[in-house]
């Protein structure tokens, strides 16, 4: 990764937005900075994840403070905000996991939501230059 | 939806390997290179943990 030395990175109102929006909206961040490719291509695979979570039965976490294990469950689901809300809003993945190809579920939704933390904080430093733009 | 443990690993891979070549890399020939290596590391790790797992059962 290259960075620029000579110009030291700040926050700036567009590096915010295109954080919060990546996060809302996976890829999101690196359409609002014209990387239109590389924003689809997040948003499918994020998306595609999340979704074949679900489709395989996996859980959504909830807030909790119990098993140490839930909750930072909870805190990779939260990643991958919007469509966390949007199963939150809907009630997916709020069956019990029964089978090994549920609690694989489970990983996928979680990690989806990992993934696309990565992706805003990688639109986040495109556009305060920490990241070079290729 | 059913998948095979083998299905569920290639789109694991793929989905994961997309993320981390656009996110770790600047320039669009090293994304691609970068994914690919981290999709072969996948499948390969995978298949390897699992023969590890053969073989301690046995």
């Amino acid at each position: 990764m290259t960075t620029h030395a000579e110009n030291p990175p700040h926050a700036s109102g567009k590096a915010n937005a295109a954080l919060l929006l990546g996060w809302i909206i996976p890829g999101a961040g690196h359409m609002l900075l014209g990387k239109w490719v590389r924003g689809a291509l997040l948003f499918a695979a994020v998306v595609t994840m999340f979704w074949i979570g679900l489709a395989l039965q996996g859980k959504v976490y909830t807030p909790n403070f119990g098993d140490p294990l839930d909750m930072l469950g909870f805190a990779g689901d939260l990643g991958a905000g919007g469509l966390y809300a949007l199963a939150r809003l809907m009630g997916w993945g709020t069956a019990p996991v029964q089978v090994a190809l549920a609690d694989y579920g489970t990983k996928f939704i979680v990690v989806s939501g990992l993934l696309n933390v990565i992706a805003a904080v990688d639109a986040y430093s495109l556009a305060n230059g920490r990241k070079a733009a290729a | 939806m059913m998948l095979s443990h083998f299905s569920a690993v290639l789109i694991f891979a793929l989905c994961a390997s997309i993320v981390f070549g656009i996110t770790q890399r600047t320039e669009p020939r090293k994304m691609a290179l970068f994914a690919g290596y981290c999709f072969i590391l996948f499948l390969a790790g995978t298949m390897l943990a699992s023969w590890v797992m053969w073989l301690i059962k046995r």
